[in-house]
Order: structure tokens, then sequence, then C-alpha cells
């Protein structure tokens, strides 16, 4: 962020060349994103994204806090995927203390993680389209996503900011019909995805407006840092979830859409296709959902139940050590990366043997894929530019944090 | 359970990465160390740039993903930084941490963006947060904070409330 005479050098570098300031209040910027396009005519000559309006210092004040005080800080960094936030950090810090997690807590998590990405890419998609020009598909996303919040709000008694997932499992049971109102939205959804793609992929001006547009090929992607659908939509097979499991994900059978052609449309494929493959693999853990605990055993880590803390001493004095002094870490250092809807979702932790972290770093997704707006737009019109930044599904609160 | 660590050079020698350095450079590995299944190697500072490009575009396994760049800042310890390369590969499914240290005086390194441009915006950040240079980077200019801002503020000698 700085002031707009000293960011950037907005002088035009040709005669015939003009700048123009895009954002960082602009309906198609996603948040607070400010684009310098410097163009002749509708041409665009340089662009070059400006960042930093949102930023908080969350890295900062993570190390202030104890271990599980961070967790509802991560919900914040990625609104529209917390659930993948706090899978992530969790995962993190149990790596750091070497804690094993019950089955029914990883499928619980993997279940909610595929939720929270149709709920991310539903907030995508119907944006993309509104910017697009496609109004109505918004108001069909957002109807289901709706859904989805409800559930969210059932299981952890949050729409937004769920912080649901806890280090060393997850925070509560479910409650006793959440299991059947999931199932009777994995059944309606799929024929809603067929509603979006009737609206959209077949649809002429749809296509005129993404085919082709924005293009990247593989090198460039890999080269410049892009994950997830940015990187699968240029032809690169490379999917954390399946490549480099974690949570239980080898456990569920699902397919990695991928497209060859690198433009907006193809990128916009494969996040329709991840809808379905999200909802199926939603499916198959409510069919295989296991039984047992939600929460490790480890009583020094892990709060104990209300009803425990009545009539145990000791569980009565853990949950006033976790609560006033946080648990001791063994010191060392990890990099935990999950697959968040926008790529890889990546967090450094580095204890110091403290119960406060002594560095937490989240590795962006949004970051990375930001840096092929100049090579996605450069020598295009500027009608594309709001494709391309739609198509890189940009969330500001991650890039900023 | 934790198994510990390992930081004997000899006995990650096996490693592919770390193999590679070593016949290149034995001097440019300065250490290794393999915790929680992850392995870390540190490299000196005048030799990242090209270690980056040899892992790169090492045949058996290229590490040809940068996934982030960052720092630790270990004030009042010397050498007070770690920065911190992220390296993945998209082929072999590898991961490698690779670190550099360097003193808290006038800390820099050399840039990656020629070997990956991701690099960019990763460690234009560093640079805003941490005050590290990276000589050869195209555009260092701060990121997050106002162009005008005083301090590096992910330091650890950087008063929380800000400067009075």
């Amino acid at each position: 962020m700085a002031h707009l005479s000293s960011t950037i050098a907005l002088e035009p570098t040709q005669d015939r060349t003009m700048i123009l300031n895009m954002g960082p209040q602009h309906p198609s910027t996603h948040g607070v994103l400010r684009v310098i396009l410097e163009i002749d005519g509708e041409t665009i000559v340089r662009i070059m994204p400006d960042i930093g309006y949102l930023h908080t210092g969350i890295e900062k004040t993570c190390e202030a806090k104890f271990y599980q005080q961070v967790v509802p800080l991560t919900d914040r960094i990625d609104y529209l995927c917390p659930m993948t936030n706090n899978l992530c950090y969790a995962l993190a810090v149990e790596k750091l203390l070497g804690l094993e997690i019950p089955p029914k807590a990883q499928w619980l998590r993997v279940m909610m993680n595929e939720l929270t990405r149709i709920n991310s890419h539903l907030v995508w998609l119907g944006t993309h389209a509104l910017d697009i020009g496609a109004m109505t598909v918004f108001l069909y996303c957002f109807r289901e996503r709706e859904d989805i919040l409800r559930l969210f709000e059932a299981v952890s008694g949050q729409r937004m900011m769920t912080s649901y997932f806890r280090i060393g499992g997850v925070a509560l049971e479910p409650p006793l019909d959440f299991f059947d109102r999931v199932r009777d939205f994995a059944n309606r959804f799929p024929s809603k995805v067929d509603e979006y793609e009737n609206l959209l992929t077949g649809n002429p001006i749809w296509k005129m407006r993404t085919q082709g547009v924005a293009r990247i090929t593989a090198e460039d992607a890999i080269a410049l840092g892009a994950s997830g659908p940015t990187l699968r939509g240029s032809g690169v097979d490379f999917d954390l979830r399946r490549d480099m499991p974690y949570s239980g994900y080898e456990n569920f059978k699902f397919k990695v859409p991928i497209a060859q052609e690198g433009d907006v449309f193809a990128r916009y494929l494969c996040r329709v296709q991840e809808l379905r493959e999200s909802i199926a693999m939603v499916q198959q853990a409510l069919d295989g959902m296991p039984q047992g605990p939600i929460k490790a055993d480890a009583p020094k880590v892990v709060l104990p139940d209300r009803e425990k803390m009545k009539t145990q001493m000791e569980a009565l004095i853990y949950h006033f050590k976790i609560i006033t002094e946080g648990f001791a870490v063994p010191a060392g250092e990890v990099y935990q990366a999950v697959e968040s809807p926008r790529g890889e979702m990546g967090y450094y932790i580095v204890s110091d043997g403290t119960a406060k972290p002594y560095r937490v770093h989240m590795r962006s997704a949004c970051l990375a894929n930001l840096q092929l707006l100049p090579k996605m737009c450069e020598g295009r019109l500027i009608a594309d530019v709001v494709a391309a930044i739609g198509s890189i599904d940009i969330v500001l609160g991650e890039i900023d944090r | 359970m934790l198994t510990p660590a390992v930081t004997d050079l000899e006995q990650l020698k096996d490693h592919p990465a770390v193999a590679r350095l070593r016949s290149w450079n034995p001097a440019a590995v300065e250490g290794a160390k393999f915790d929680r299944d992850e392995l870390s190697i540190y490299v000196g500072r005048s030799s990242l740039r090209e270690a980056c490009a040899l892992l790169r575009d090492d045949a058996t396994c290229p590490f040809n993903f940068l996934s982030d760049v960052t720092c630790v800042d270990w004030h009042p310890r010397e050498p007070r930084f770690e920065i911190i390369y992220q390296l993945l590969s998209i082929p072999k499914k590898e991961r490698v941490r690779l670190k550099v240290r360097l003193g808290g005086d006038s800390p820099g390194v050399e840039s990656v963006t020629s070997v990956w441009p991701a690099a960019n915006f990763f460690e234009r950040e560093v640079f805003d947060l941490f005050g590290i240079r990276f000589t050869g980077h195209p555009y260092l200019r701060r990121i997050q904070m106002p162009e005008n801002w005083e301090g590096h503020p992910l330091r650890k000698d950087y008063p929380v409330e800000g400067y009075r």
C-alpha cells in the first residue's frame, strides 16, 4: 500500500500511451486490489498489481498468541475458505507436536474442507460471471452457498469464521441431524451444477469472453509459482490432495480435473469440475464416516469435555493450564501445505519450545497466482483484465494478510 | 511420537538434493537437518543462486517449483536472519527447504528471480517486512507496507506499538 504518487512510476513510457488506475475500490477487483494499467487506446501495454491495502499484520500478531489462539486468526486470512486455513494450521502444529488425529476427526475435516471448497468456488463462479456480465449465475450460486453456510453454522455456530478445526481434532461433535442435512445437500447439489453449466458452458457470449483470453503456458505457470486450478488449467496435472496427501485424503477416490488451453475458459472448466468432484468426496465421507472420538488423546493439548471438567480434577487442571499458559511445543520447524480452493496454501511455523509460535508464515496461493497477471494481460484489451482477475480467483485477505 | 532430528551431514548425504549440491561444490553445503520428515539444507550465502539453478535443472529430481520464500529473525543471536526457500518438485512430488544465514549488519543475498520469476513478490515481501536486500531483484520496493513506512515490522526488535 502506498500513496498514489509514490507507489509506481506513473509516467507513460511512450507518447501515445496513458496511465489508467483501476481499484482499489473497484467492483471487479474482488476486494481491494489496485491495478495500474498503461494503455494504448484499448490495448494494455503494461500492467502492475499494487497490493497491501488489506495488510493487517496477522503474521506478527500470531507471534504474541498461544498456539491455540492463532486458530481464529487463520479464519480471517482467507475468508472464503476458513476451514482450509484452520486445517493447514492445525496440521502444521500437529506435525510439530507429533500428534496423531483420530480417524473420525480426519474424515470430518475432509468433509468440511470439501464443503468449504464448494463454498469458495461458488463465490468465485458467481462473482466471476457477474464481472463478465452474466448476472443470473450469481444469484444461483449464492442460493446454494447459503445452504452451505447454514451447515457451517450448525456445526460450528458461525457462518463464516468457523474456527471449527482445532489443534488435535475438531471443536465439537456435529449435531444429531447434521449428516442427514449434508447428505440432503449432497444429493441436491449435482443438479445445481448442471444449472450453472447450462447457463455458462455452452453460452456463446461466455465463450467469446473467456476462450483464448488471458492464456498462460504450463512453463510460465510453473515458473511464476501458480498453483491450484490456475496451474491445472494450463495442463499441469498436480494436486496436493492426491499427490502429497494429508489428513486422510489418501482414502478418497477423486479425479483431478485438468484442461490444456490455459485460458480463462480452461480455468473455469477445472473449477466447475472440481465442484462435482468435491461433492462426490463429501458423499464418500458421509458413507465411510468412522466412529470414535473427534479429538486426539492428548490432555495437555486438547481442551477437556465440559462434562469431565465438572467431575474430574485433572480435567479441570489441564483446562486451566491450557487456557492460562498454553502448551509448549517442541522446538523445530515445519512447512505444511494443503490444496486450498486457490492453490497451494502453506503454513511455515517455527517453534522455539515455548507456548507461543516464534514465527508463523502463510504461503498465499493468490499472492503467487497474482504474478501471472502481467503475462496474461499485456497486449490484450482492458475488458480482458476483468476476466483475467476473476479467473485467478483472488482473495485479498490472503494476499495481504 | 517425534523422532529426533538428524543433523549429521554424513547420514544425509544420500538424499538426492544433498548429494547433488555436494557433488557440485562441497563448500556450498554448510549443513543439513532432517526433522519431522522435512529436509533443510543450509547453503552458503554466495552460492545460493547457483545452488537453486542447479536444483531446478537437476535431471533426476528437478525442483522446478518455488513454493515460498520467507525469513526468520533470531535477534539477538548472530547470524541473525535465516532466509528460507521452500522448493517443490512437481514431477517427483518431493520437497526440500534451502536456508541461508545472514548477519544482522545490512543483510542481503542474491535474488533468485532469475531462476524462478515466482520469487518476485515473495522477495519483495521479505524486503518489506524484514529489510533484507535482494541483489539483482528487478523491482525491490515495499509491497505490503506504505512506501514511507519506517522500519520493518516482522523484525523481532520492532516495537509492536510502532515507533513513537
